[in-house]
């Protein structure tokens, strides 16, 4: 039924995919929190680009909301205390990518209320441009979508691109992951907030909130709380994978394109997700920092599914234990199915970037337990999926030659962002997007 | 609990369903009724027929994947689809033993040579076809009256020739394709003849309704390219309707032309396979209009009655290049310069500079 609805509403990017959405679990689901974990694991590198600098000692003790390390630079934030508790150390700890990384670690004061006592309220009206920017930076705030990129930065524009444009990313086109869509029913509020404060950052005119249509309710619920000539507005976009990729987003409500290469605020546009403006939103009046966030826990793995307020630092081991895990789980993704990436180890924490943790067992990775891969029989299907319109067919079969220069050079591999569409539909189970992140890597370490 | 077991990979962590032998045994489905129909039309020697040329494909396939020590690759039903099309691009009474021979010829010169599935530039089914064209021309332009009151109990009689002997010729049983009596004899079939297949050709070419149906479910599936028999379907009729409308007495009508010979078959089962088509959208377009209007070309201008074979022949050949001239422009990508803007460069290149050339000699000075 969803589905039918779906070509009624225009809006959206040509090709793409129609995974599951497998979103029925948690959609209902009200925002919880769960028991704060006794030790938590603060990575000094939580977002792109530089690790932030401690500014906490062994056995000092902190309270919940206070920062504990400032931004090295200009692509670095801060970071807060998750808990009230004792700093046991700054050492290596193991993180998501694989290598490990520096990271402060607290031990939680069992006995407190772990309420935030840190942050003094201002008035956010007064701020100006730089001023909110400023601020941003200081709340930590990076891209809650999962990039992770530090949000101070994308309001910062290069002088000489006008923005006329915020788009705001509630689209949530990942399968089981529902935490922007609660978000944008319980924190309403907050996120208006957010965007407006944005705006002004930007000094853009106006705002469009594109919201797959899968929830109309998320849509109501937005639409209920806006004038009909406020400069915000919301627009229902297709249901469709890839529809959160930003660039995406933008040519569907837009129909603007980023140019090859560059960034949305080229075009006059700058593009955030729904948790980090209301992240903003709720942070800024407060002078505090980002010290946890919304993640969706689901999958057929997972015994209590749902949205979760989870302090960030929070090990996935003891934020799955609280949950219940099936034992025979043996894919841990962070983010979603179709762009997240899998954990080696249960003692990586929840860091800002994590908008998900999907639990799969083995079975329901593949429509068919070991899928065989067959040679390419060119059906191009992958042609009609990729959002970005490359020839993955032929990149393909470029890859399995390791012709990578020649991928780059004639067929436009770094325009792929690695959205998997490809492999997803390819009837020869051929990987493709995997060839394609190692063959941009190995052009990366060519070029240096 | 038991003990946790991690699994690390990369994502995508879903995938669609439907595989490769998903794809190929539905096209398989999708021939079955054509062959029971041709069998009903045609009795007993189009059974053979289609059996031989399958069991052939299958165990040429068999027998080089064990001499080159490949993998099996006969799970995926490519080997069973070629067999099947081959016989029914053939006469109902073609010989067994010259069907066998093109069977072969077609699946190790037309698809194992290149490398298996995948990797043929040629339709297999119609490489076997064209040498069956140039080696037996007698028996492959012999066609059968369909309809015999005894083809459930006899075979013909050429069809169950020795091999390499030539098969006798008997009157008595063989008449003229639609096609062919158009072109010899000026005459034209009943459109619902052509329809419901109640003509004479080759096996599986017969009906044409039947054919467009089996199509269709393909295209309903997504399993094929929709675009593709709309391109050959299409290109054939805007080529047939261009000569009708410049001497409808002489030309045939685009809708005989549509529904006559291999047209149907070959727009929806040979143009469309995949390995040896272009994948790019535009390039599905540029190679079906070409293999309609070389259809139509052969089939007005050449010595043979039916020309599509030639035109998939000839259009798997162009495939790469239009592949290499289509590619799909990226987002974000400037697209092409447009004519106009070239013409305006060009323009500008051919203006007279108002500087002159400096005098020869000078620059030494």
């Amino acid at each position: 039924m969803t589905r039918l609805f779906s070509f009624l509403s225009s809006l959206t990017f040509p090709h793409g995919v129609h995974p599951p959405e497998f979103k029925e679990a948690t959609r209902d689901q009200a925002i919880r929190r769960l028991p704060f974990a006794p030790r938590m694991i603060i990575p000094l590198q939580q977002h792109f680009g530089e690790p932030a600098i401690p500014l906490v000692r062994p056995q000092q003790e902190v309270v919940r909301g206070q920062p504990i390390a400032v931004a090295n630079g200009d692509l670095s934030v801060a970071m807060h205390a998750p808990v009230t508790g004792t700093v046991e150390g700054i050492q290596l700890m193991p993180t998501a990518r694989g290598p490990k990384s520096e990271a402060i670690v607290i031990r939680t004061l069992a006995a407190d209320s772990q309420v935030v006592r840190w942050g003094t309220p201002r008035d956010v009206n007064s701020l100006s441009s730089a001023g909110i920017i400023q601020a941003v930076q200081a709340a930590g705030l990076v891209g809650l979508g999962g990039a992770a990129f530090p949000t101070h930065k994308k309001l910062e524009v290069p002088a000489g691109h006008p923005i006329d444009t915020l788009v705001v990313n509630g689209c949530e086109c990942e399968p089981y992951l529902t935490a922007d869509h609660r978000i944008m029913l319980e924190h309403t509020a907050t996120l208006l907030l957010g965007i407006r404060l944005a705006m002004r950052a930007l000094k853009a005119q106006r705002a469009v909130i594109g919201v797959e249509d899968n929830k109309l309710d998320a849509v109501a619920a937005l639409r209920a709380c806006l004038s009909p000539h406020d400069p915000i507005s919301v627009q229902t976009v297709r249901t469709k994978y890839p529809q959160g990729s930003e660039k995406l987003l933008i040519k569907a409500l837009l129909k603007r394109e980023v140019p090859s290469g560059g960034y949305p605020y080229q075009i006059g546009v700058v593009v955030n997700n729904v948790s980090t403006l209301s992240q903003m939103g709720e942070l800024l009046p407060n002078g505090q920092g980002i010290i946890e966030r919304v993640v969706t826990v689901a999958g057929p793995g997972v015994k209590k599914p749902g949205n979760y307020r989870v302090p960030i630092g929070t090990p996935l081991r003891y934020l799955l234990e609280q949950v219940g895990y099936a034992g025979d789980a043996s894919h841990i993704i962070l983010g979603g199915p179709m762009m997240g990436n899998t954990v080696a180890s249960l003692d990586v924490p929840v860091t800002k970037g994590v908008s998900g943790v999907i639990v799969l067992p083995e079975l329901a990775t593949q429509s068919k337990p070991a899928g065989k891969t067959h040679p390419c029989i060119r059906c191009g299907r992958c042609l009609e999926a990729c959002p970005v319109n490359l020839n993955p067919c032929e990149l393909g079969r470029l890859a399995v030659k390791r012709e990578y220069a020649m991928m780059q050079a004639r067929f436009h591999l770094h325009d792929c962002f690695e959205c998997g569409c490809c492999s997803y539909v390819c009837p020869s189970n051929i990987p493709l997007v995997q060839y394609f992140r190692i063959a941009k890597s190995v052009n990366r370490e060519r070029l240096l | 609990m038991k003990p946790l077991r991690i699994e690390l990979k990369t994502s995508p962590h879903l995938k669609q369903a439907g595989s490769v032998e998903h794809i190929m045994r539905n096209v398989v489905y999708a021939l079955l009724p054509i062959c029971a129909f041709s069998i009903y039309h045609f009795g007993l020697s189009a059974l053979l027929l289609i059996l031989t040329t399958t069991l052939t494909c299958v165990a040429t396939e068999h027998l080089f994947n064990r001499l080159g020590r490949r993998e099996n690759s006969l799970s995926d039903y490519s080997a069973i689809i070629t067999g099947i099309l081959l016989a029914l691009t053939l006469p109902p009474a073609f010989p067994l033993w010259m069907a066998a021979v093109s069977a072969f010829i077609g699946m190790s010169l037309g698809k194992v040579l290149f490398g298996g599935m995948g990797f043929n530039a040629f339709n297999p089914a119609l490489v076997g076809r064209a040498f069956a064209q140039a080696a037996f021309p007698g028996a492959i332009s012999t066609w059968t009256v369909p309809g015999h009151p005894d083809r459930f109990t006899e075979v013909l009689p050429s069809t169950l020739t020795m091999p390499f002997t030539t098969p006798p010729s008997v009157d008595a049983y063989t008449g003229a394709t639609p096609l062919a009596q158009w072109k010899f004899e000026g005459m034209f079939t009943e459109t619902t003849d052509l329809l419901l297949g109640l003509t004479t050709g080759s096996v599986g070419e017969t009906s044409a309704l039947l054919i467009f149906l089996c199509g269709m479910y393909l295209v309903v599936r997504r399993l094929i390219n929709w675009r593709l028999p709309a391109a050959v379907l299409g290109g054939a009729f805007l080529t047939a309707g261009v000569f009708y409308l410049l001497d409808p007495a002489y030309y045939p009508s685009p809708w005989f032309v549509l529904l006559s010979g291999g047209l149907m078959l070959g727009a929806f089962f040979m143009a469309s396979d995949m390995v040896a088509s272009p994948v790019t959208p535009w390039g599905v377009w540029i190679y079906g209009l070409l293999i309609g209007f070389l259809t139509v070309i052969i089939r007005l201008f050449g010595g043979l009655p039916e020309g599509i074979m030639y035109a998939i022949l000839l259009g798997n050949a162009a495939s790469p290049l239009i592949d290499h001239l289509t590619q799909p422009r990226p987002y974000g990508k400037r697209p092409p310069p447009r004519l106009r803007d070239a013409l305006s460069a060009l323009r500008q290149r051919l203006k007279p500079k108002d500087r002159r050339p400096a005098a020869p000699g000078k620059e030494g000075a």
